[in-house]
């Protein structure tokens, strides 16, 4: 049963490939239901590689296919190969199902869209890139399937390239993530410099992991830094977190799939999957940890003043990546992974919720021009409540006991941290809140004139079928997709699962079961104190509280104009300088010098060119007598 | 001998003078022709001239290959003067300074 696991690979490649043959020609809707088809082949190799995989004894579910050679260097060789183990099926088995879901959805959303049979092409070889990036056996197999992630989305935030925003969008998301892939790259160099291989696990003498020891304290704080350097580009944490809210201006199943779902988790992954290494460095982690759980908090506190109802909730994913780091950083890997996936199936359905209401409302994003809906549109109402109270972390719901499982074990771990965890978890609840009462509750505001004299709006209308079917789907996993690791079960959980990936580097944390009671109370008390206070501040028909939305938090703290400030704008004059003194004067002036003075030399010289034949022999003669007088001087000297 | 010798120097240095002076000054092409005939015949005298006061036959076997290449000189020579002067009916080397820079 795992000897096909190569096939998850293969079909979505294959879909990729089928597509560019002929997705223009089969265009729409067929184009979009080859893409979902492959996709869907892929989740069902994913299914029958899990069942594979359980079949196997709890310690020895570490699978290795090695297919070819890519390249040998030195004492370098990199294998193509896979690596099926517990964290890798986890991954894959909410990648492929969330992609179908979201494949599924676009066949619908994108429906008449111009360059239809594109889109199916770029999300294809998404979910491949994706796929080879968790796959992979290798430090350098994953940083390919890294950079195709990055690629593709550098494709689909722009792939609405025609307008301005969208272009500018996909630039600032690739050259964000470039950032980070440097870091990734130096930690690469670093890990072979030390350990002398690339594979995990295998290979010669037992890959990176087998060779950690060799990773002493300073070098290993460098490579924790630098791989956590690549996962905050990919997984947009602080300082590099402003290209997801613009990466916005994608296709909302984009939004969805790339944006909140898989992609963004890649740097989560990356950090879970070098479990061993970041055990090294303690240092790291605490980084990691702090760095998290800012950026859990200051996302947080963005998201309660947007007014696009897409940015919010990108922000509010920065949010939610910021709690998975944190637990990296606290050592509860388990818990960052069971977020993850939580995350996946919420974030996934309140984004596709969303993307009903902007399809519902021809486009419209801005919350202020929403209102309502819930009478005009029962269906997505119902099912973006169900996100919403998932998120907000009420019980039973899989956001409560997700989050609840990260902030008990940075308890154990960072008090400070888990306070900040606790407020984000406070005000998570509360620009959740604001989003759903603005955009569903109150009274409507679509069908008056905008504030910048925009028309009113069409009646909105609830999604096709086809839209609806991955909605309720992804609900009923955001309802029970916390049974996976309930606190009090203790066999057949998400933790005893995972464990043996984590082996020897999880943090336990020992705490007693009324700590457990009391903490999670308070993350209830938490959500409930967000939702009441929102309610209350936003049920009113009065939606423009400027108190409420400063001037501060609409601009993201200042992030994106203290860049400007200290990178951007000194860049531009650099590059002014460069181009208009250094190349307009130095370099041309060099190049256009050498011309003028081989003219200058020709119009002096060609005077002596007149014609005459008189003045050519005198030239002669002359020459003669010069050439005797010399040679005279030598003879009588 | 060598009185003798001198002598013969002389007048070839007065010849080669003569032509290169006429080279200088006159416009017609034919005449300059003439001259720079007579500047290779002075040249001629001076080879002879050596050969016999230093008893060697080269200069004058030297006086055979100029006279062959003189006389292939003007033919190709009168004959680019003479169509020159089918198209532009002149002459005078003054006038045919087309190449002038």
């Amino acid at each position: 049963m795992l000897s096909t696991s190569y096939l998850m690979l293969l079909l979505p490649l294959a879909g990729f490939l089928v597509l560019v043959a002929v997705g223009r020609r089969v265009g729409d809707p067929v184009a979009g239901w080859i893409g979902t088809v492959a996709i869907a082949g892929a989740f069902v190799v994913a299914c029958i590689t899990l069942a594979g995989v359980l079949h196997q004894p709890a310690d020895h579910r570490v699978f290795l296919q090695t297919y070819f050679t890519w390249f040998h260097v030195g004492g370098l060789t990199v294998p193509v190969g896979i690596q099926v183990d517990q964290l890798s099926i986890t991954m894959c088995m909410f990648i492929t199902g969330v992609s179908m879901l979201i494949h599924l959805y676009s066949i619908g959303y994108m429906k008449s869209d111009r360059d239809y049979p594109k889109f199916f092409i770029y999300l294809n070889l998404f979910v491949f890139s994706m796929l080879l990036l968790v796959l992979a056996n290798n430090l350098l197999l994953t940083f390919v399937g890294w950079e195709g992630v990055g690629v593709c989305s550098y494709w689909l935030v722009s792939y609405w390239f025609h307008k301005d925003a969208a272009a500018s969008a996909g630039k600032k998301a690739f050259i964000y993530n470039r950032i980070g892939d440097v870091g990734f790259l130096a930690a690469i160099f670093l890990i072979f410099e030390k350990t002398g291989t690339l594979q995990y696990v295998g290979g010669p003498g037992g890959g990176v992991f087998g060779q950690a020891h060799h990773l002493s304290g300073g070098t290993a704080t460098a490579v924790v830094l630098l791989l956590f350097l690549a996962a905050t580009g990919k997984s947009a944490q602080i300082p590099l977190f402003n290209w997801l809210p613009d990466a916005m201006e994608g296709p909302t199943p984009v939004s969805a799939l790339i944006h909140a779902a898989t992609m963004v988790t890649a740097g989560v992954y990356l950090l879970c999957r070098m479990n061993h290494v970041l055990f090294l460095s303690s240092n790291g982690t605490e980084v990691i940890a702090a760095v998290g759980g800012i950026t859990a908090f200051v996302a947080a506190t963005i998201a309660c003043a947007q007014q696009d109802i897409k940015k919010v909730l990108a922000f509010s994913t920065v949010s939610q990546i910021g709690y998975m780091i944190l637990a990296v950083g606290s050592g509860a890997y388990i818990a960052a992974i069971f977020l993850m996936v939580c995350h996946a199936f919420y974030k996934g359905l309140l984004f596709l919720s969303a993307g009903s209401v902007i399809h519902g409302l021809d486009d419209e994003q801005n919350l202020k021009r929403m209102g309502a809906l819930r009478k005009t549109m029962k269906y997505t109402t119902l099912m973006f409540t169900i996100g919403w109270l998932t998120i907000a972390g009420v019980p039973p719901l899989s956001g409560f006991w997700s989050k609840g499982d990260v902030l008990e074990n940075v308890y154990a771990h960072y008090k400070v941290l888990w306070f900040l965890g606790l407020l984000t978890a406070v005000l998570t609840a509360y620009y959740m809140t604001r989003l759903q009462t603005l955009a569903f509750g109150g009274e409507p505001r679509w069908d008056k004139i905008g504030p910048h004299g925009e028309p009113a709006l069409h009646t909105p209308h609830e999604p096709t079928w086809l839209m609806r079917l991955p909605l309720v789907i992804l609900a009923f996993f955001s309802i029970i997709a916390g049974i996976f690791d309930l606190p009090w079960v203790h066999h057949y959980t998400f933790a005893n699962w995972l464990a043996p990936v984590f082996s020897g580097t999880l943090y336990n944390d020992h705490l007693h079961s009324t700590a457990v009671w009391v903490l999670s109370l308070t993350d209830v008390a938490a959500a409930l104190i967000g939702i009441i206070i929102a309610y209350g501040l936003w049920r009113g028909a009065n939606v423009d509280q400027p108190a409420l939305e400063p001037e501060f938090l609409q601009r993201v703290w200042y992030w994106d104009d203290f860049y400007d400030a200290v990178i951007g704008r000194p860049s531009q004059k650099l590059a002014a300088f460069l181009a208009w003194v250094v190349d307009a004067r130095v370099i041309d002036g060099a190049v256009n010098g050498a011309a003028q003075l081989v003219k200058a030399t020709g119009t002096a010289t060609r005077k002596l060119q007149t014609g005459y034949v008189r003045n050519y022999a005198l030239g002669i003669a002359l020459g003669m007598a010069a050439l005797i007088i010399f040679l005279l001087s030598r003879v009588w000297s | 001998m060598s009185l003798a010798g001198g002598w013969y120097l002389g007048l070839a240095a007065v010849l080669f003078s003569i032509g290169a002076v006429g080279l200088l000054v006159r416009r017609n092409v034919l005449i300059m022709f003439m001259c720079i005939e007579l500047m290779l015949n002075a040249a001629n005298l001076t080879f002879v001239t050596f050969a016999r006061m230093l008893g060697d036959i080269g200069g004058q076997v030297l006086v055979f290959f100029v006279l062959v290449v003189a006389a292939a000189e003007v033919v190709v020579g009168l004959g680019i003067v003479v169509a020159i002067y089918r198209r532009r009916s002149t002459t005078v080397a003054d006038d045919l300074n087309a190449l002038k820079g």
